[in-house]
């Protein structure tokens, strides 16, 4: 090992030092090598200290939201909306107006996206074309999320008459998460080998046919991907929605869910709500909990499900 | 010698680059053809026009007349249908990631067998047909990916026979294989040949000797000779064939 760094090391000094001064090839190794590893090791322990200072942050902030937070989750507060009658307060219209956001966005979302991606990987033969597309959804995708709040309030809220509502919150997500399931399905469709097409095709397969029985079985696990991130910010999103879906308290089934003018406050910005406007913290703190939750179980029950409809390669 | 696929004045261009040049071909019912020449002479581009795959590539330009049975495949014929009718095996196997079973189903199923005791018929009879049954027989429930390089390209003959083609293009579907999947391939195709009818791309020139019947050299886009392929090996009629027979090009 050494030696082969040695003989490394010396060629790249002769052909620096050649024609100033002549060192001796014996000194000359040494003082390299041991610069070199000094170097590399600094780098090192550079990247083991990013490494320590994340997980570290990382870990404090899981642990500080749950110390905060889950002392605070109270059955009563999960089963029932806030009251002023009582005087106490309850997160379940918000638990269940996240729910709801989460499933209207993903019906929606879904098929455009993977659709869009399906042509633009498939059908579509303009390289021009696509390479425009491609790039208009990497700016939509970079875009902060208050602009889409502005542009869904103007749009579904007002021109299109849906009022503050959870439609129109949900109808403003989709278009900001559009992006990533377009990406996500498009890289993994990538990846579906051409032989398979050709395999298809030539059985006298239909495109159509072919793309449903081959390709999109093959590509599963990157559509799951796409819903796990879509799903992860449209939970996370409270910018986007205070402008378009409100902040209402009140439980509603999905059928109210649906219909135009029904405003209702997801977790996050109920969250916002409490921490800011009424310095609530320790309900704050328990949404905060109870987001991280939700989080969790999302991401792993999508991962399982991946796992179910897989393709073995 | 009854010629099911009959080709006249096939020119193809791809982009500016003329690939095929004034090809005339008539290739013998129930005869197995093989198609011979130096990588880059046009042999597997004339081939995939007989099952239009050509049409997948871009910029890719075609003219002239191709028929099979008499109807002119580009000008009367749905291409689905005509995929059906002309089969193809790939240079590297292309088994579904999905079970064997499956596999073979999946070209019945494109062209609307549902019946599962039909399915059950067809799966056996074509894996029957590709010496394969009594390997996996057991196991046609498990994933196709998990059987050997010369497993998957039966597979893939059983695949391609399952529809009941008429002509089964191979295009150099033993090259990637070891001597014995090899003889095993070779062995099959001399059977088939009683139903269907083989036209294969090869570059072994032992290979097209061995199994052939007829055998057409193409040599930089043209087709410099065609006949038995006894005749083609002992009397080659253009020097070139013989010169790129006998392996001083190529």
């Amino acid at each position: 090992m050494e030696k082969q760094e040695a003989v490394k090391s010396k060629k790249a000094v002769s052909a620096a030092a050649s024609g100033t001064k002549k060192m001796t090839m014996e000194t000359d190794i040494h003082k390299i090598s041991a610069s070199r590893r000094a170097v590399s090791g600094i780098w090192k322990g550079l990247m083991i200290a990013s490494f320590v200072l994340i997980m570290a942050l990382l870990i404090f902030l899981i642990g500080y939201i749950c110390y905060r937070g889950l002392p605070n989750i109270t059955w009563q507060l999960v089963s029932s909306e806030p009251s002023l009658l009582t005087e106490t307060d309850g997160i379940l219209p918000n638990i269940l107006n996240t729910i709801y956001i989460v499933i209207m966005t993903l019906v929606i979302v879904l098929p455009l996206g993977v659709g869009t991606a399906i042509y633009l990987n498939e059908y579509a033969t303009n390289a021009k074309l696509v390479a425009i597309i491609e790039l208009a959804t990497e700016t939509l995708a970079g875009i902060p999320s208050i602009i889409y709040g502005l542009a869904g309030m103007l749009i579904f809220v007002q021109f299109f008459s849906l009022g503050t509502s959870l439609l129109a919150g949900s109808l403003t997500l989709v278009i900001m998460t559009l992006p990533t399931i377009i990406r996500t399905t498009q890289e993994s469709l990538k990846t579906v080998p051409d032989s398979y097409r050709e395999g298809s095709l030539a059985l006298g397969s239909g495109k159509w046919h072919m793309i449903r029985t081959v390709v999109l079985p093959s590509s599963i696990d990157g559509i799951v991907t796409g819903c796990i991130l879509a799903i992860g910010r449209v939970v996370g999103e409270s910018a986007a929605l205070l402008f378009t879906a409100g902040m209402a308290n009140k439980i509603m089934n999905f059928g109210q869910a649906l219909t135009p003018g029904n405003a209702g406050s997801t977790l996050t910005v109920a969250l916002y709500m409490y921490a800011k406007e009424r310095g609530e913290f320790d309900i704050a703190f328990a949404i905060a909990a109870i987001l991280l939750i939700l989080t969790l179980i999302i991401n792993f029950s999508a991962k399982i499900v991946a796992n179910k409809l897989k393709v073995k390669k | 010698m009854a010629s099911i696929i009959e080709v006249k004045h096939l020119n193809l261009w791809y982009g500016d680059h003329q690939a095929l040049k004034d090809i005339n071909i008539d290739i013998p019912e129930h005869k197995i053809t093989a198609l011979i020449g130096p990588s880059g002479c046009g042999k597997s581009t004339f081939m995939k026009t007989l099952n239009r795959m050509n049409d997948l590539v871009k910029n890719c330009r075609i003219e002239g007349d191709v028929r099979l049975n008499g109807h002119d495949i580009y000008k009367d014929m749905d291409v689905n249908v005509l995929r059906k009718h002309v089969g193809m095996v790939f240079q590297k196997a292309n088994p579904f990631p999905m079970s064997i079973y499956d596999n073979i189903a999946y070209g019945p199923r494109i062209h609307g067998i549902r019946n599962k005791a039909q399915l059950d018929e067809i799966v056996e009879r074509s894996l029957k047909q590709a010496a394969l049954w009594d390997e996996c027989k057991d196991r046609l429930k498990q994933n196709a990916l998990g059987m050997s390089g010369g497993q998957q390209q039966r597979l893939c003959i059983a695949r391609a026979v399952a529809v009941e083609p008429t002509v089964l293009l191979m295009d150099e579907s033993t090259s990637a294989l070891d001597p014995i999947s090899t003889a095993k391939i070779e062995e099959l195709c001399t059977e088939l040949k009683e139903n269907y009818t083989i036209v294969m791309v090869t570059h072994n020139m032992q290979q097209a000797n061995r199994i052939s019947d007829v055998t057409a050299f193409f040599l930089l886009g043209e087709l410099i000779e065609v006949g038995e392929t006894k005749d083609v090996f002992l009397n080659p009629k253009n020097p070139k064939t013989e010169e790129y027979i006998s392996g001083r090009f190529g």
